[in-house]
């Protein structure tokens, strides 16, 4: 590349129109062989859409794209791969309902005598994600794994199928710190073989740390290309947004709370979280730290009585009561944001005005329908006060990039009115704007006197907005951090050593 | 609301009118109607009284698949209805009690499948198979395996009847499908049952309770189901439980799947399943009124529902989008092309 | 009763009941119950043993023949004297038929045949299908006495042997006459409701006052048709004739309220003949032709349909 070397892949005027309107305006991307080149831009800026119309998973509107100096029309996936071209998506697309060896063989299965060979392909798998740093079983079903498992097992199947080019958009949004050395070390790996890898991210740091070259989107177009070891975050940010970001940073007053709304007493759930205490006070934030699958989830599901608990107590406001489904707990004002947007939160194809009042109105019971100036009057409300980006309420929510998919979320709870607050990852996979926003929002509610529980893998999050910090490891709460204690290093130390709970 | 109702449901009502124009074309008179015994008379009032089993199975139909699920079972439901209506009538009640005694018969039959689907979590496809399979054995054994014929005047009136000169049947369908239109979308009830059908996990994690909504559809579809049965048999002034109905399962999905609606679940349109019905009606029409040998009618059917459903496939519809929009960007209409570019720039990423 | 029996002598040629037929064990393998009369004949076969004394062994076989297969290996295993059997289906009757001649049991079939060696088998007593539609089309020929008929006709289901032949028989008694022409043909599917159907667009099509009469491949039909000629505002049996094959009960009701004209006779009493044949086996060895026809009996106006009706509604129609 320092000598200019021939680009392994030169796109030029890539045009995409949707509806007629234009949402990829004569882009420009040169990739050059063992470089590693992220894709930056807001969401909406158009990375995705560049993706899918360069792989062919959408038909693109105009411009060529060039492999090795010969122009090349892939029509889909499947044929851009076999050009080498790779591609591992956002949200894991692999079949969950077929094993971690069907996955990473479907289409390519090796063949005994007309048959599957199922005995190579399991220890081919082996040593594949072996190379990965995963020892698991082949044979067992994808689903049965982690997101961040499965996001390995659908890199590796894209590395084995190309070649020459890797597409990866988002690929650390759901993995944690551990995961994503082990996603860049195989990077690593992949451009020292000359391997030109595009690296779609949020995360900035991790931009620095592994990229190469940055090309930023605007709005569809190209607004430059930089050689990272020429620019700073700062610069790389202004390009995005055209205006500079206040760093996040723990506010000083996380004054006395209020009275406890929410105890719980030896809760638990057999096989999901071992019992656990949790008193929460009106305006207070309680962290939850830990790793992937440490039960943070876990925990936001049992108060929630998406599962109902089979231990413990639990009293709210002094009075015992029983939550055993999400809509006693929506009656008692409870509210959840759910890790898994797509699976567990939005409803794809309704409005996004349908999906803000879902809540209110499934309290409401269906025989009382909502006034219509009442929703538009909400909507307006929530659209203004968390800057939803949409052309329209009516628009279906999937279109909505992430990060306003989970304001909309957001929204639909705060619609509700609600005492407690629970949110599961409320920033994973969105943009760094967005990602402030959530943030001070978080801040404003705790002000406000809500009560609030926010799992996150993100350690200065935590530490940003917490009042205090219950650190969960192999599904068991070991500790509990407050006041001067919440620094990333207590959270992580806590992580690591698994002190016992306080 | 009205406007993007009928913007829904255009391709159907285009649909309707080119069929009902083929039978123009094999017969001549198909659009004459007079007023004749009291009673309108003509092709299309055929059309639309003949079509009223089928619309009214479509309308419980196009509920049920927006959840997601199928019901088998509507056309053994009608044949229970029919025979626990004639042979209510048979035993010297009168046609009220009849009619009450067959919805209730519809309903309990809905509740069966509402709630092996709801709390049993039995596949609906699995769940209303069986009541298929039983239900008709069912009638059977009310009717006895024989056609149970009655003369009850109130009873053959909702099936052969009039009111103000319309066929009772057109009455009831159009009545039973205002009024649930009406139900599902000036209450909140449609939209609840859409989130169901389009995410059910994350419609219960936002508080829905799911479980209510899809015993609730199913039972609006055994309920419309037991309708339809007792207009069959009012029709022929007995209960036929061999062939009360038979098939018509498939024909009242074929009319929900015509009407737009996916299978998959989700956004639905009663009118649009109703104008479904009716071309189907249609299409029948064009068979019988053809004059050709019965050896073809299916034939004849299948193509014609093959282009029906070709037309209306994502590909097809894509292709005449992009050909409105070729010729709309020629000339300008800016009102409409704004909000759209806007929208695009969300999907953006 | 007396009219039952009358109309049994009228079926079956007069012999001396259960001579030596009493204390015979028969068996009888049935369909199931799909249709009114097959339900009538189930009745009629038992009426028929019990009046000749002799012990009949039912068994109801669902629609399967794997069904009616283990109940005749069952029959042959309780070595019974003679076996009836009203096949589901054509094929597939070889072996078990070579079982019961290895036993020694005679096999009469009932209403339908098999593909099978007719040595496997004493006979076969079914009606004639095509001299149904025969029957039928002579009586409209004689009925219209030259009379120009343009004539609508409601098939049964399409492609099933009952409907072709029909319609074949039908076509061949009015072949010579000029003066009637089929002008519509359509499939009402054997049921009453699809029948109404398609003679409402008869009528619409072809026009009430241009018909002349109705031909029907079975009476159910004709009763849906009935229906739909009363509400064009025409007259059924006067306006337009109506003649169908099958006489069940609803459609003797019919021919007594003078809105239908005629109707040929599938009759249920298949077992009649049968034991009959079984009497003069058991008597003196006489072995029968390998198809015995039932009468194809033509009703009009002139029998005693309110009687009959009431008679033949017990049967289980």
């Amino acid at each position: 590349m320092r000598d200019q070397p021939k680009p392994v892949l030169r796109a030029r005027g890539i045009d995409k129109f949707f509806a007629g309107a234009i949402a990829l305006d004569k882009v420009d991307l040169t990739l050059y062989p063992g470089e590693v080149h992220a894709l930056l831009g807001e969401n909406g800026a158009g990375k995705s859409t560049l993706i899918k119309s360069l792989t062919g998973a959408y038909h693109r509107d105009g411009g060529t794209i060039e492999l090795d100096g010969t122009e090349i029309n892939p029509r889909g996936p499947v044929e851009s791969q076999k050009h080498g071209i790779g591609t591992v998506y956002q949200e894991v697309n692999l079949l969950e309902n077929m094993s971690v060896s069907d996955n990473l063989f479907l289409g390519w299965q090796p063949v005994k005598r007309g048959m599957l060979d199922h005995r190579q392909m399991h220890r081919r798998t082996r040593e594949i994600l072996k190379g990965y740093g995963l020892d698991i079983d082949p044979t067992q079903l994808l689903s049965s794994y982690s997101i961040a498992i499965q996001q390995v097992v659908a890199i590796a199947r894209a590395v084995e199928l190309s070649g020459k080019v890797l597409i990866l958009d988002e690929p650390t949004a759901s993995l944690d710190r551990e995961e994503i050395e082990l996603v860049f070390s195989v990077v690593r790996n992949l451009t020292a073989r000359g391997m030109a890898v595009v690296f779609i991210t949020h995360f900035l740091d991790q931009v620095f740390e592994i990229s190469d070259r940055a090309t930023v989107l605007r709005n569809g177009c190209v607004v430059g290309t930089r050689k990272l070891s020429d620019v700073s975050q700062g610069d790389i940010v202004e390009l995005m947004l055209g205006h500079h970001l206040e760093a996040t940073k723990r506010k000083a007053s996380h004054a006395s709370p209020g009275d406890t709304i929410l105890s719980l007493k030896g809760y638990g759930k057999r096989g999901m979280i071992a019992p656990f205490d949790l008193e929460l006070r009106k305006g207070e934030v309680v962290g939850l730290a830990g790793l992937l699958g440490s039960g943070r989830t876990e925990t936001c599901k049992v108060i929630f009585g998406v599962v109902s608990a089979d231990h413990g107590r639990a009293e709210l406001r002094g009075q015992p009561i029983r939550l055993n489904s999400p809509r006693i707990a929506l009656e008692k004002r409870f509210g959840l944001c759910p890790e898994d947007r797509k699976t567990d939160g939005i409803v794809g194809d309704l409005s996004v005005r349908e999906n803000i009042i879902l809540s209110l109105q499934a309290r409401q019971g269906w025989t009382r329908p909502l006034k219509r100036s009442r929703i538009n009057q909400i909507v307006d409300e929530y659209v203004k006060a968390l800057d939803i980006r949409l052309a329209s309420p009516n628009m279906p929510i999937r279109l909505l990039s992430g990060g306003n998919q989970q304001k909309a979320l957001l929204a639909r709870w705060l619609a509700t009115e609600p005492d407690i607050l629970i949110l599961d990852e409320p920033t994973r996979g969105i943009d760094v704007g967005a990602h402030a926003e959530i943030i001070s929002l978080i801040e404003r509610l705790r002000e406000q006197g809500m009560a609030l529980i926010v799992a996150s893998s993100e350690m200065e999050e935590l530490v940003a907005y917490s009042s205090r910090v219950l650190v969960l490891r192999d599904r068991r709460q070991v500790r509990e951090l407050g006041g001067e204690e919440i620094t990333t290093e207590r959270i992580v130390k806590s992580i690591s050593q698994g002190e016992s709970a306080a | 609301m009205i406007g993007a109702t009928f913007r829904r449901v255009l391709p159907q009502l285009i649909i309707l009118c080119v069929v009902l124009l083929l039978n123009f074309a094999v017969f001549p008179g198909f659009f004459h109607i007079e007023f004749q015994n009291g009673r309108l008379f003509g092709n299309l009032i055929d059309v639309l009284n003949r079509g009223a089993p089928v619309a009214l199975l479509s309308i419980g139909m196009t509920l049920v698949i927006a959840t997601k699920g199928i019901d088998l079972s509507v056309g053994a439901v009608m044949a229970i209805a029919g025979a626990v209506a004639a042979s209510v009538v048979t035993g010297g009640g009168g046609w009220f009690t009849a009619l009450i005694a067959a919805l209730l018969a519809g309903l309990a039959a809905g509740l069966w499948n509402g709630v092996l689907v709801a709390f049993f979590r039995v596949q609906p496809i699995v769940a209303t198979l069986v009541l298929m399979v039983a239900g008709r054995g069912v009638a059977q054994l009310i009717t006895e395996g024989k056609i149970m014929t009655f003369l009850n005047e109130g009873l053959i009136h909702l099936g052969a009847g009039t009111i103000l000169g319309i066929p009772t049947p057109i009455v009831i369908w159009l009545a039973m499908g205002t009024l649930v239109t009406l139900v599902v979308r000036r209450t909140a009830l449609g939209m609840l049952i859409e989130a169901i059908g389009i995410n059910e996990t994350a419609s219960r994690l936002a508080g829905i309770n799911s479980r209510v909504l899809l015993v609730t559809v199913y039972l609006v579809s055994g309920f419309v189901a037991a309708l339809a049965g007792v207009i069959v048999a009012a029709d022929i002034k007995g209960a036929d439980a061999n062939n009360a109905g038979l098939w018509m399962e498939l024909d009242a999905i074929l009319a929900v799947v015509i009407g737009g609606n996916s299978l998959l679940g989700g956004r639905f349109s009663i009118v649009a399943s109703l104008l479904g019905a009716l071309i189907i009606q249609s299409v029948n029409s064009v068979i019988l009124l053809s004059g050709m040998p019965p050896e073809f009618n299916l034939v004849i059917k299948a193509l014609i529902i093959i282009v029906i459903l070709v037309i209306q496939s994502p590909t097809v519809k894509h292709r005449l989008y992009l050909l409105r929009a070729k010729a709309s960007s020629t000339v300008s209409d800016a009102p409409d092309v704004a909000p759209k570019a806007q929208l695009a720039k969300e999907t953006r990423s | 009763m007396k009219l039952k029996t009358a109309l049994l002598v009228s079926a079956v040629a007069l012999t001396p009941l259960g001579a030596w037929a009493a204390d015979k064990t028969v068996g009888f393998s049935q369909i199931g119950s799909e249709s009114g009369w097959r339900a009538a004949e189930t009745t009629v076969t038992k009426e028929q043993a019990t009046e000749r004394g002799i012990n009949l062994k039912f068994a109801d076989a669902q629609q399967k023949q794997e069904n009616q297969i283990k109940a005749l290996r069952g029959f042959i295993a309780q070595g019974v004297d003679a076996i009836l059997l009203a096949p589901v289906v054509a094929t597939g009757w070889d072996s078990v038929l070579e079982e019961a001649q290895d036993a020694e049991i005679p096999v009469i079939l009932l209403d339908r045949k098999v593909d099978a060696p007719d040595d496997l088998y004493m006979t076969a007593v079914t009606s004639d299908t095509v001299y149904e539609g025969e029957v039928a089309g002579k009586w409209l020929v004689d009925t219209v006495a030259g009379k120009d008929c343009s004539v609508v006709e409601l098939q049964g289901t399409t492609g099933s042997s009952p409907a072709i032949d029909r319609k074949a028989g039908f076509e061949k008694a009015i072949a010579d006459a000029s003066n009637i022409k089929i002008v519509r043909s359509q499939t009402g599917d054997f049921t009453r409701a699809q029948g109404k159907v398609v003679m409402e667009s008869f009528l619409k099509a072809e026009g009430a006052e241009n018909i002349c009469a109705l031909y029907a491949h079975n009476d159910d039909m004709a009763v849906g048709a009935i229906q739909a000629i009363k509400e064009a505002g025409a007259e059924p049996g006067k306006d337009i004739l109506v003649v169908a094959i099958d006489a069940v009960p609803d459609m003797h009701l019919a021919i007594a309220k003078g809105e239908a004209n005629a109707t040929v006779e599938l009759t249920p009493n298949m077992a009649g003949p049968a034991f009959d044949i079984l009497d003069a086996f058991w008597a003196d060895g006489t072995l029968p032709e390998k198809w015995v026809q039932t009468e194809s009996k033509l009703f009009t106006a002139e029998d005693d349909n309110q009687a009959i009706y009431d008679m033949k509604k017990g049967l289980g129609y």
